[in-house]
């Protein structure tokens, strides 16, 4: 190959432009644990003649700035990911354009949380703790039953969360102790849970497929910070076919934390109306009926119905932590840095 | 004659070569370390600093200088012997064992994370090695994410260093000093003690500062071998940055560390001035013997048998890591068949949905290769009229040095950062912002090479005697054909050694390629460094093998350069 048709290949690989035109591309910017069926995805893109790409940014946090930092030259036409612990950070950015979509009508109001509807709820969770039914058993301990119950020390050792700072989960159970404890008490919370041997790793894969017991790891903690859909996970993903979940949820007052995740438009899209077609088809009945078992996340469309599964391991909380969204918006950062000096340095 | 000639130079003429570096690095080096600046000392981000804030900086200003101190020491402690090792004794495999401890240095970092945690790492030979020999549940090794993992990686990178530089010393030292004080009715130990000792301080000190520069400014190891419980500066930029999105406080903590390298780099250049102390220097051949008596030849058994284990185990696990199966994929609940594998090399082309990218990890080698070649040829284009001009340095050039050099005192991450804030927004309103552009990795590329690359271009172009090309004419060739026999080989075989050097670089550079990076065009390091982080056998063995390639062609790169190195140029 001569010399310059290689550097010409070069700028080309690296140019998204030069690329050969067939159908328009419609770009979804999200977070690592995004995730859809094949078949469902290609009926949207058959049904508009359109490609999509998803591009998966790292982590909810780290994706969410990186659309930031992009703002004036969008990466994506979409942003997908961001929850009610960041949506303060990507409304106050202005990275997105409002669109009122019809679909909206369907969906109960305490999920929407941005009355000009620049960012639209998908999703909804709980962030729980899952414990190893078996451990529990064959060890004769009773599973705790509340946040302070995790600072006994027949428990010592035994849970493993994620970071605040790097993960989701992580941030959404910090709100719970904070909500809990309230802002005077948290981190003498947190100090007596470090002492009592709580692990912390950066993200929810390695908590849950390294650390924890009950997964494939066969880690060395029986607790694990997760949602309470993931026993439903395990049945479903279970190679022999299973009657009831190695694993359960602890579902008591305040030891939950309940997650909503939204959509919105970025922002100087080229794909304005494309993108309006996404959205509705996020918050409609095929979409919505898809994500439980894609990314064990409950469905806002009342329309939408769970899959077996969900109903029988995956019930949640009746009374997750709450706390406002203004709250943690103007605290958040604060927590999570006198967070991290107290428990892990 | 030479006067004349020396000041037409200095008008606008000879600024001509300098022209791009200069335009170059005052775009995409002194520009954004100016928005840092700026940002860092505005009063918005001045009344943004808090207690806790403030508790954090020095908290990781304290790790950062501990650690750092506790590395060097610990680096001291090996380096030494080592050192005494290569100076004074003769031995068989000795030039390949010198070898073996430079490699490191130059070394992807990411690569030496994998490399330990190959060896170390709960999933790593040993721990999986004693799990199954004693049918133990978790491993028995807790390594990776202790303070041990980094003081370790650190003196695996940085022994080479006190090697070269207190062995170069003790090698040229003259040996009828310590003869004499036997003479005098010394013994070996109080010879040693009390000459050689205090005439080696100055080398062991300017060696120490630049261990412990580089120690202090470490990223990856600390990242990805200390885990989330350690930050030293670098780190904690990166975490305000990427993570918590607080760029006036990572503008600070970057102000802080640009002060702090800036501090030791002037006293290490004022020990390096100090030195030259006057004794006559002696080849160092004439130092070196074999090892005769028996604490000798311990010695140097052992020496060698240490070294060669610290330094090759954690090099040699990787590979072999990268080609065994030794644990279950992702939620594979079945009995797993051990042994030896091409499934980690053979996935690394699948395009699997549910992987971390919508694009075989394969893509992430491609743009790797792809931004290392845009780095040689920019580095070069820049570089080379810059060292040619520097070859003949006048008063411009003199001038003009220095500033060439600043990049390397800058850390990588602060320069992902000065990107970030610069180049979020288009240069010239309503045109394309950079950092949507995968252009700004290999842009950053090129800033870190510039000085490896000028700096390994000039002696050689120096090195070509004006009496050479007079001969050559004087023998009737015409300066085209003069240039083609004296100047050619030299230039061609600098300049390929400068080429590869900025290959090496790019190819393994991860700290301001992770703050400017595009989603969709990972590098080899970003894609290790994920995978790395990620559970089941499948992406472990993925990270492994993407370690091994990147192992491979650095290493064979470092080797390269080993081998076109004029001989006396180019030491640090």
């Amino acid at each position: 190959m001569k010399p310059l048709s290689f550097l010409f290949l070069a700028f080309c690989l690296l140019l998204p432009s030069c690329a050969p035109k067939g159908p328009d591309t419609l770009t979804v910017m999200t977070h690592d644990s995004f995730s859809a069926s094949e078949t469902v995805i290609q009926a949207f893109e058959q049904a508009n003649n359109v490609k999509v790409t998803f591009l998966k940014s790292g982590d909810a946090g780290e994706a969410l700035n990186k659309a930031i930092l992009s703002k004036d030259a969008p990466l994506a036409d979409i942003f997908y990911g961001v929850d009610n612990t960041f949506l303060s950070r990507a409304l106050a950015a202005d990275i997105y354009e409002a669109y009122a979509s019809p679909l909206l009508a369907n969906v109960p109001a305490e999920f929407t949380l941005d009355p000009q509807n620049r960012a639209l709820p998908v999703d909804y969770g709980d962030v729980c703790l899952n414990y190893d039914k078996a451990w529990f058993a064959s060890h004769n301990l009773t599973v705790p039953q509340s946040l302070e119950d995790l600072t006994k020390p027949e428990y010592k050792g035994l849970l493993v969360v994620e970071n605040p700072a790097t993960s989701s989960p992580g941030l959404a159970f910090l709100l719970a102790t904070v909500k809990h404890f309230s802002e005077a008490g948290y981190l003498d919370y947190w100090r007596s849970l470090r002492l009592n041997g709580v692990v912390v790793v950066d993200g929810w894969n390695t908590a849950y497929y390294t650390n924890f017991s009950a997964s494939s790891g066969h880690g060395p903690q029986p607790m694990v910070l997760s949602y309470a859909s993931s026993p439903a996970a395990e049945v479903v993903y279970a190679e022999t076919p299973l009657t009831d979940s190695p694993t359960a949820s602890i579902l008591a007052s305040d030891t939950c934390f309940r997650q909503i995740e939204f959509v919105g438009i970025l922002k100087g899209t080229q794909h304005r109306s494309l993108a309006e077609k996404f959205v509705d088809f996020m918050l409609d009945v095929q979409f919505q009926e898809d994500m439980p078992l894609q990314m064990f996340m409950y469905p806002v469309n009342p329309a939408a119905s769970l899959p077996e599964e969900f109903v029988k391991f995956a019930p949640l909380a009746e009374q997750p932590a709450v706390l406002s969204p203004d709250m943690i918006a103007s605290n958040r950062d604060r927590w999570v840095a006198d967070w991290t000096e107290t428990v892990l340095r | 004659m030479l006067r004349i000639s020396r000041m037409k130079r200095i008008g606008l003429s000879g600024f001509y070569p300098w022209l791009g570096a200069s335009l170059f690095l005052g775009l995409f080096f002194f520009y954004p370390l100016a928005r840092i600046l700026w940002l860092g000392l505005s009063s918005t981000s001045l009344s943004t600093i808090s207690t806790s804030s403030v508790r954090l900086t020095f908290s990781v200003i304290l790790f950062t200088l501990f650690q750092a101190l506790l590395s060097t020491l610990l680096t001291l402690l090996l380096g030494l012997p080592a050192a005494y090792l290569f100076a004074r004794f003769d031995f068989r495999g000795k030039s390949l064992l010198r070898l073996l401890t430079a490699i490191p240095f130059m070394l992807p970092t990411v690569v030496v994370a994998a490399g330990f945690n190959a060896l170390l790492g709960p999933r790593g030979w040993i721990n999986l090695g004693l799990m199954r020999l004693f049918g133990l549940e978790s491993p028995p090794i807790v390594f990776v994410y202790t303070l041990w993992a980094i003081l370790l990686a650190h003196v695996f990178y940085n022994t080479t260093i006190v090697v070269r530089v207190v062995g170069n010393a003790l090698a040229h030292l003259d040996p009828r000093l310590e003869q004499a004080a036997r003479s005098l009715g010394a013994d070996v130990r109080r010879a040693f003690w009390r000459v050689t000792l205090p005439l080696l301080r100055p080398s062991i000190l300017a060696a120490s500062l630049l261990v412990f520069l580089f120690d202090f400014t470490s990223f990856g190891v600390i990242l990805l071998l200390g885990g989330p419980r350690f930050a030293t500066l670098e780190v904690e930029i990166y975490i305000q940055a990427v993570q918590i999105f607080n760029l006036p406080l990572a503008s600070i903590l970057s102000l802080i560390q640009l002060l702090c390298t800036l501090a030791f780099s002037v006293l290490y250049s004022r020990i390096i001035t100090r030195m030259s102390v006057a004794t006559s220097p002696r080849a160092a051949a004439s130092n070196l013997r074999r090892a005769r008596s028996r604490r000798e030849k311990l010695f140097v058994g052992g020496m060698v048998a240490l070294l060669l284990a610290f330094f090759l185990l954690p090099m040699a696990s990787l590979p072999l890591r990268s080609v065994a199966r030794l644990e279950p994929a992702l939620g594979d609940r079945t009995a797993v068949r051990y042994g030896l594998t091409g499934d980690y090399y053979a996935e690394l082309f699948v395009n699997r949905l549910g992987s971390l990218f919508y694009a075989p990890p394969f893509e992430a080698l491609v743009n790797s290769l792809l931004y290392a070649a845009l780095t040689v040829i920019l580095s070069l284009a820049l570089g080379f009229p810059v060292a040619a001009a520097l070859a003949r340095p006048g008063r411009l050039e003199r001038l003009l040095d220095p500033f060439l050099m600043l990049p390397l005192g800058a850390s990588a991450v602060t320069l992902g950062l000065g990107y970030i804030i610069t180049f979020n927004k288009p240069l010239i309103t309503g045109h394309w912002t950079l950092i949507a552009s995968p252009f700004l990795v290999p842009l950053a590329h090129t800033i870190i090479a510039l000085p490896f690359v000028i700096r390994s271009l000039q002696p050689a172009l120096a090195s070509i005697p004006d009496r050479l090309r007079q001969a050559a004419a004087t023998l009737g060739a015409s300066p085209r054909r003069a240039w083609l026999t004296v100047d050619w080989p030299i230039v061609a075989r600098a300049t390929l050694a400068a080429a590869i050097f900025a290959f090496t670089v790019s190819l393994g550079e991860f700290g301001a390629t992770s703050l400017v990076y595009r989603p969709e065009y990972p590098t080899l390091p970003i894609a290790i460094y994920r995978f790395l982080s990620q559970p089941g056998g499948l992406n472990y063995g993925q990270a492994m093998a993407m370690g091994t390639i990147l192992m491979g062609v650095s290493g064979a790169g470092i080797l390269a350069i080993e081998k076109l190195r004029l001989p006396g140029t180019g030491e640090f």
